[in-house]
């Protein structure tokens, strides 16, 4: 399978391509779950993660992925290097760039900068989430954590709840999941559903009960606080009145509906913890999941320049 | 001095019937204008057939001087404006200090009559360091040579400021040039509000902040009787607002900018910032409405909106880039191949549009080839194509992104007060 130097987003992304990326995954897994988590699959390369917003499981995970394959892994703290000192992304990419850096995954608070950063270096760039652009690691281990259950995402429900105008979790959850075949229903208060959002294929429903009846797969998505600041929200007890999902809501989906969640999660307000830490939740399943992912992607695109 | 211009075709605005006429210039100005002049000249030009229009003049650009020579500077814009074929200019106040006071004004038009070509008009800033707060000398800026007062870059946020500022301006003549946006709309916007913002995952920025900031002033003026100049008109709304202002008899003049009706957001694909700019490229439908309003008269004139910047401030992700385009060397002729050619105007329409009508709207001479009058011609082929590069522009900067546009319209020549500057 061809793959582009760079992985970018899941806009970027063949259908064929995804499943290719998650048949390497559950390869990959097994070395995971193995007692000596240790394979020379990326023996002699380098990644770098370079990340300008926090983040505990994507940027662990990376670096586990790397470390499992024997790659060297090494990550740069922005606020102790020359980014504090105002270095720009041009200057980092290609100094890192000039250290025989093979992979650099990055993090970064502006749409498109994965983009600008993979077209001014040799390394292959890993977009570990551009601003509310893409973040299409994580939709790829959602997408095969469902695959692990169900045995495909033709036809399927699938409800993402809560703020998809700020998520680019959601944006590419929804743009893998349309490619696949499944019926993604979006449900949030009109002032976090983005413009035009409908044109991707995803069905809006304003009505919580209506967007998870008879799902297959229902999503919750992290609200941020700071959103009721800026005239989007009125309160937090009425976001979750409206649009919070706990068992009695769920109870209108199918019997064996997957619970998700990109995490980290504010426990009782986009969801109750009864919902988290039950039986229907794949949410632990998933960081596991996001491990073999991001091997399988750092596999594959070291792979592409031998 | 005499000049002689043979076999050009003469439009002006009202020209009806294309025909191949001759020009005599003496001392700068023109002295005949005829099917067949012979007699003694200094220099003869043989424009062979090409077409010969009044000097083009540009309403609304930014020099970057002083403060920000590194983009751009009164020599090098200058240069630019002339290979664009503009022999007038007007100039933004949104420098670095911002053109404020007497002494800038006087800067600029002494800097730039030393300079010669192309003339700098400044256009002072409306209110002081451009906050919308307090007004500056308006009359005192006038006397030194402002020709409007804008505070272009930094929309006038408080609907109170502007309905004084249109009053007092008034009492001096002065015209006002509004920049409509309504910051509070925009937000941390960076690319029209739309499908296209929501897949690049920027901000949207919606048409509705231009929209509302629009109708806005062209009540306050039209309460006011007085007249306000739009700039950079680019939402279907805007337009129809302005067009229904007109109907009523109010003093509203309004201009677009080549962008706005050749390019749509989807120039932003790939995360182009050679095509950000403020107000944003919209829709196929805003670029239709900005077609008829310039069609049935509603949108007066083309200005360049010529923006500057340097390129490592344009190589940086999407939202971080600043906003705008150089305009100047690309502007008649993207005018030219996208509205004559597609039979949206007539070429004399276009030179109302870009050279007649920023005359009168600024009150200055040009805008005509009148015997008696100045001689600011614009000599230019319309009839070959030819490719934009941005390389070859004359600006310190290239920050467009028509490159590789195949083009009608080549400026060949420019004359100004009777002297081949081109």
């Amino acid at each position: 399978m061809k793959f582009s130097k760079d992985i970018l987003g899941i806009k970027q992304l063949s259908k064929e391509q995804m499943l290719y990326i998650i048949e390497t995954a559950k390869r990959m897994k097994l070395l995971i779950d193995s007692p000596n988590k240790k394979s020379p699959m990326l023996q002699g390369k380098t990644v770098i993660t370079l990340f300008y917003e926090n983040s505990t499981r994507t940027r662990m995970s990376f670096e586990l992925a790397a470390k499992y394959m024997s790659g060297n892994a090494a990550n740069i703290s922005v606020a102790a290097s020359s980014i504090a000192k105002g270095e720009t992304l041009l200057d980092t990419g290609k100094t890192l760039d000039m250290m025989g850096t093979d992979v650099i995954v990055m993090r970064h608070p502006k749409a498109g900068a994965a983009n600008f950063l993979a077209n001014n270096v040799k390394a292959s760039v890993l977009n570990a989430g551009d601003g509310m652009n893409e973040h299409p690691t994580q939709a790829l281990l959602y997408i095969y954590t469902i695959l692990e259950k169900k045995q495909s995402l033709k036809n399927l429900k699938i409800a993402i709840v809560g703020d998809i105008a700020h998520s680019r979790v959601a944006r590419s959850n929804i743009y893998g999941m349309t490619k696949l075949g499944a019926n993604v229903f979006i449900c949030a208060p009109n002032t976090l559903l983005p413009k035009g959002i409908e044109k991707t294929g995803a069905i809006i429903i304003k009505n919580k009960y209506e967007a998870v009846k008879q799902a297959d797969v229902v999503m919750g998505l992290r609200l941020q606080k700071e959103r009721m600041h800026h005239s989007l929200l009125s309160t937090v007890r009425e976001y979750h009145e409206y649009f919070g999902l706990s068992e009695q809501t769920l109870s209108y989906a199918k019997d064996d509906v997957l619970i998700m969640h990109p995490g980290p999660v504010n426990r009782g307000v986009e969801m109750t913890s009864q919902l988290i830490d039950g039986s229907k939740s794949v949410i632990t399943e998933q960081v596991k999941n996001g491990v073999a992912i991001r091997m399988a992607l750092l596999y594959i695109v070291t792979r592409r320049s031998l | 001095m005499r000049l002689l211009i043979k076999n050009g075709f003469v439009i002006t605005k009202n020209s009806k019937k294309e025909e191949k006429q001759d020009i005599a210039i003496e001392n700068g100005k023109i002295i005949e204008i005829c099917k067949q002049i012979d007699g003694k000249f200094d220099q003869v030009i043989d424009v062979a057939s090409k077409v010969v229009l009044p000097g083009l003049i540009d309403a609304h650009c930014h020099l970057r001087d002083p403060g920000y020579e590194y983009k751009e500077d009164l020599e090098s814009g200058v240069k630019s404006a002339l290979y664009g074929g503009f022999t007038k200019i007007a100039c933004m106040p949104n420098t670095k200090p911002v053109i404020d006071n007497e002494a800038l004004v006087s800067y600029i038009v002494k800097k730039s009559a030393d300079i010669g070509k192309t003339k700098v008009l400044p256009i002072a800033a409306l209110s002081k360091n451009l906050q919308g707060k307090e007004l500056t000398e308006i009359g005192l800026l006038e006397q030194a040579g402002a020709i409007a007062f804008s505070d272009d870059g930094n929309p006038v946020n408080s609907s109170s400021f502007m309905n004084k500022a249109l009053q007092y301006a008034n009492t001096f003549g002065a015209l006002v040039i509004s920049h409509c946006e309504d910051l509070d709309l925009v937000g941390d916007g960076s690319v029209n509000e739309s499908f296209q913002s929501t897949t690049m995952g920027l901000h949207g920025i919606p048409e509705t902040a231009e929209d509302v900031m629009v109708y806005r002033d062209v009540r306050l003026a039209e309460y006011n009787q007085v007249p306000i100049h739009i700039a950079h008109v680019s939402t279907r709304q805007s337009v129809e607002v302005i067009r229904q202002a007109k109907k009523r008899g109010a003093k509203i003049t309004c201009e677009t900018c080549p962008h706005y009706f050749t390019l749509t957001e989807t120039a932003c694909d790939g995360f182009n910032t050679f095509a950000k700019m403020n107000p944003p490229l919209r829709t196929d439908d805003d670029v239709k409405a900005i077609k008829e309003g310039l069609a049935d008269g509603t949108i007066d004139i083309i200005a360049t909106d010529h923006a500057p910047h340097h390129n490592d401030e344009k190589n940086v992700p999407f939202s971080l880039a600043p906003n705008g385009i150089v305009g100047f060397e690309s502007a008649f002729s993207l005018s030219y191949t996208h509205l004559v050619k597609e039979g949206v105007i007539t070429l004399s329409q276009l030179v109302a549009k870009m050279s007649t009508n920023p005359a009168k709207l600024l009150k200055i001479d040009g805008g005509t080839i009148e015997v008696g009058k100045a001689a600011d011609l614009t000599i230019v082929d319309i009839t070959k194509n030819y490719t934009i590069n941005i390389n070859d522009f004359h600006s310190k900067s290239s920050n467009s992104p028509f490159n590789g546009f195949e083009v009608f319209g080549e400026i060949t020549s420019v004359i100004i007060d009777g002297i081949k500057e081109l």
